[in-house]
């Protein structure tokens, strides 16, 4: 992280004073022993105790802290739930903390029209719950679900097991407000769909907080499907498995739901929930198909069809609601399950082409023996969405060492084959020095301006996903090459 | 007539744009023109002509996505991806013939740059949700991209979103990945026959509501349509559900089949309804759908001799109204309620288009960060000057 500057920190009375004058009351929580909660989010080996936490409970103070602290250029690092499993919402020593939590309001069901309008700080599952007896939810379902907020959602770009046919956050907004860093509240879409103008909406969703504060989001709701159904599929080998998941696809068809696991995954899922997973096989998928009953009837039999076809040993239906939830029980419960064989461990979250998986799952084995350390593989197989878990103790320094340089190699891998370094958990503070591995200097000053043209002093959640920040008005410069020939070879009218 | 450059690949593209930067020269961003009475009109220096860099580079059905040079038609893409039993799920309507133009002149990164959806909008997104990842040159003249070919992805921002919807006047694209789904095995259409704008939006709501998975509810003239696809069983039990659901909407019940219903929602989707009358002026309004039928009904209070029709469950109101100098636009914009909602005039003589917004005016907070944005990109305003001014 950058070094903190001395002189915020010597005006640190003077900032506490200007936000208590800002939000009255319990709002401002400037002691150490009240801090502590929030020293850390989900990515809790990094712990920072904030300059000073300010939860603000109205727009309006939000926009009044956000002019002062441009005005008085003291950083800012916004926080929802703190769920954030790349450190996107880590306290930065030198900058406050604006927790959302008061937040927590559902202000508006429009069932009509579909939608929902939220403070940020409710929780994703507190959505489809104050519309589920409608018989309504909202389709991102990050597994943080039960804690994370919308705001952060909408932040991170969270996704879940559903994404592959249902889409991400940004797939599931209609609408937000938001504070500018210069106080300015502005609204992006609303009820209707699409914008009038440049998709600003579509460039906040998945900024990690870096370009304004959400103070209000509008989600679509989706009618739940009349049926869910999950299937469980046994593979003696890994890439029976994945030629499955790409037959899955061919044959037209987008699970709710195509989740793997392998060996050890399965084994320890096995052990930590009793889901009757089969603990021989070398690669288990989950598979969701949903919809009205007929066409997840159909659907199953085509799924079980093609899995039998590509190997399958094992091939399970769930009989009931209660089955197909312990089904995906052992899968949800994975990293507890993992974290019960292991002291700690390292997730990652690349996302590859489906065609590289078994090549990557096999050069990632390699690796492990390199590196002297354990991986386990839980991943949402229907995107490409990895994640891997490397097994660590991090009292010894050497395997702490080693596990980050296996988790950097796996996720240049991830890249070298196509894909990306985080598909769902975000770039923060974890994956911020790798960035140079997927874009050139080129690629990430673009998006550094784009940064400016918001925050033109850096001062919103600093030190994350970039790694290395560059003065706005040096970014700002043009340069011009002056090419006197005017390209004789390119053909012109 | 403005002169030409039409570079053959991306290379060339930003060598082009490097000499714009050198000499000050704004350009006119194109891929086939299909487009270009849509938008404020332009006065640019040079018309950078991207129809050259032609081709599907690669195309991965089971990895759900095809990647394509700019100026790859979009009939070309959608034949290809038809040969695997696939589609651009955003449903990208030709408006070659609303603009007075033939059909099938367009170009895929075109339609995303307009960020232009047809009836499945509802239920699979618009056409920035498939827009994986671009590479382009920006207005400093350097080769970037964002996104990717992978389905999940928040690595950085998600400078597509943008991008699409940008006219052309943020960066000029050479590539663009896009997602692709599986086409339906059978699409069918319950019609619902009599209905006037408010019960037809009512029915198509409660359709929506349902758990019938409609991906098409448009109310042209007498007719209330509600589409249906997906594997034969469950096209018949959903439309079943949805006789029963809309027995007591009123109106009369009849269905299409497959064949039907492709031409009836092709129809809708390049507003068909519309483009015969040809010197009308046509704006297309995105609004809550519940509050489609109050807006047309204030619209008509003023001009009686509107025509219109709803797409998107009432969300989308296409709009013809007889030709003035114009547009009628403080009118339509003045029918939006405080609700929400934008209009973009979408056909109109250029003097039209000069005299008033095309796009929907911003709040001036929003017109500045957008301004602001358009700078990150392109500081010295070379692309597309104006257009979405």
């Amino acid at each position: 992280m950058p070094a903190l500057d001395p002189d915020i920190l010597r005006r640190r009375g003077e900032i506490v004073a200007a936000l208590k004058a800002i939000v009255p009351g319990e709002g401002v929580i400037d002691d150490l022993d009240g801090m502590r909660p929030f020293e850390c989010d989900a990515l809790s080996a990094y712990r920072q105790m904030p300059l000073v936490v300010v939860l603000p409970s109205t727009v309006d103070q939000v926009a009044a802290i956000l002019r002062y602290c441009q005005d008085h250029k003291v950083k800012v690092v916004p926080r929802g739930a703190g769920t954030s499993l790349s450190g996107g919402s880590m306290p930065v020593g030198d900058a406050i903390l604006l927790g959302m939590a008061k937040f927590n309001r559902v202000l508006e069901i429009d069932y009509a029209n579909r939608c929902a309008v939220v403070q940020p700080g409710v929780t994703n599952l507190g959505v489809t719950k104050a519309v589920e007896h409608e018989g309504f939810y909202y389709a991102p379902d990050p597994s943080s679900q039960i804690a994370c907020s919308i705001g952060g959602n909408v932040a991170e770009n969270s996704g879940g097991v559903h994404c592959l046919k249902y889409g991400l956050t940004t797939n599931n907004l209609l609408g937000i407000q938001m504070v500018l860093m210069n106080g300015e509240v502005v609204r992006l879409g609303g009820k209707h769909l699409d914008s009038e103008g440049y998709d600003l909406m579509g460039l906040m969703t998945g900024s990690e907080g870096l370009l304004g504060v959400v103070t209000e989001v509008t989600v679509r709701l989706l009618r739940k499907p009349s049926t869910a159904r999950a299937v469980l599929l046994g593979f003696p080998t890994e890439s029976g498995a994945a030629e499955c998941v790409a037959a899955v696809i061919a044959a037209g068809i987008i699970p709710g739901g195509m989740e793997m696991m392998d060996k050890d995954a399965i084994q320890c899922a096995e052990n930590y929930v009793h889901a009757g997973y089969p603990i021989d096989a070398e690669a288990l998928l989950i598979v969701e198909l949903d919809g009205p009953e007929v066409e997840v009837d159909h659907l199953t039999k085509r799924v079980e069809e093609i899995a039998r076809e590509r190997g399958a040993t094992t091939c399970r239906v769930s009989s009931d609601e209660q089955e197909r939830v312990l089904f995906w029980a052992g899968r949800k419960a994975a990293f507890p399950a993992v974290g019960q064989i292991t002291p700690d461990y390292m997730c990652l979250d690349g996302s590859v082409p489906r065609g590289r998986l078994v090549e990557v799952l096999s050069e990632m084995r390699q690796m492990s023996k390199l590196h002297r350390l354990r991986v386990v593989n839980v991943f949402h197989a229907g995107d490409g969405n990895l994640h891997p878990l490397i097994l660590f103790d991090a009292n010894d320094p050497d395997e702490l060492r080693r596990a980050e340089e296996f988790g950097a190699d796996i996720l240049r891998l991830c890249v070298r084959v196509g894909g990306v370094l985080t598909g769902e958990h975000g770039v923060g503070i974890e994956k911020r020095d790798l960035m140079g591995v997927q874009f050139t200097e080129i690629d990430l000053d673009q998006q550094m301006r784009v940064k400016c043209a918001f925050d033109p002093d850096h001062l919103l959640n600093p030190g994350k996903v970039f790694p290395q920040l560059r003065r706005c008005a040096e970014l700002g410069r043009v340069v011009v090459h002056h090419n006197k020939l005017p390209f004789p070879d390119i053909p012109r009218f | 007539m403005t002169a030409t450059i039409k570079p053959r690949d991306a290379k060339e593209v930003q060598q082009a744009v490097e000499w714009a930067l050198s000499d000050g020269v704004t350009l006119d961003v194109r891929g086939s023109g299909s487009k270009v009475s849509l938008g404020r009109p332009m006065r640019c220096d040079q018309v950078l002509d991207l129809s050259g860099l032609s081709g599907v580079v690669d195309y991965a059905p089971e990895e759900l996505v095809v990647t394509v040079r700019a100026g790859t038609l979009l009939r070309d893409v959608e034949a290809l991806l038809a040969q695997r039993n696939q589609m651009l799920a955003f449903e990208p309507p030709d408006l070659g013939p609303l603009l007075g133009r033939d059909a099938g002149e367009g170009t895929l990164v075109g339609t995303l740059s307009g960020n232009f959806a047809g009836p499945r909008r509802l239920s699979a997104g618009a056409a920035r949700d498939h827009l994986l990842g671009f590479s382009g040159v920006n207005g400093r003249g350097e080769a970037f991209k964002s996104g990717g070919k992978v389905m999940k992805n928040v690595t950085g921002y998600d400078l597509s979103k943008v991008i699409a919807g940008s006219w052309g006047t943020l960066a000029v694209l050479d590539e663009v990945s896009v997602k692709t789904l599986p086409a339906p095995d059978q699409t069918r259409t319950l019609v619902l026959r009599g209905l006037d704008d408010a019960a037809a939006v009512k029915a198509m709501c409660g359709a929506m509501g349902s758990p019938h998975d409609i991906s098409g509810a448009a109310h042209v003239g007498d007719r209330t349509a509600l589409r249906v696809e997906g594997v034969a069983p469950s096209v018949e039990a959903r439309l079943k559900g949805l006789r029963e659901l809309l027995a007591g909407a009123g109106g009369a019940m009849e269905e299409l089949g497959t064949l039907e219903s492709r031409a009836f929602w092709r129809e809708v989707r390049d507003v068909a309804p519309l483009a015969t009358a040809k010197d009308a002026v046509v704006w297309r309004i995105s609004c809550p759908p519940t509050e489609g039928p109050a807006i047309v009904a204030r619209i008509k209070a003023q001009r009686p001799a509107v025509r219109s029709f709803y797409d998107w469950s009432g969300g989308l109101i296409w709009l013809a109204l007889p030709p003035s100098a114009d547009a009628d636009h403080a009118i339509v914009r003045g029918a939006i309620g405080k609700n929400g909602g934008h209009a973009t005039l979408i056909r109109a003589p250029e003097a039209a288009r000069a005299a008033v917004p095309v796009f929907h005016p911003q709040s001036p907070a929003l017109a500045a960060l957008a301004a602001r944005l358009k700078e990150s990109f392109d500081p010295k305003g070379l692309f597309n000057p104006g257009r979405m001014a």
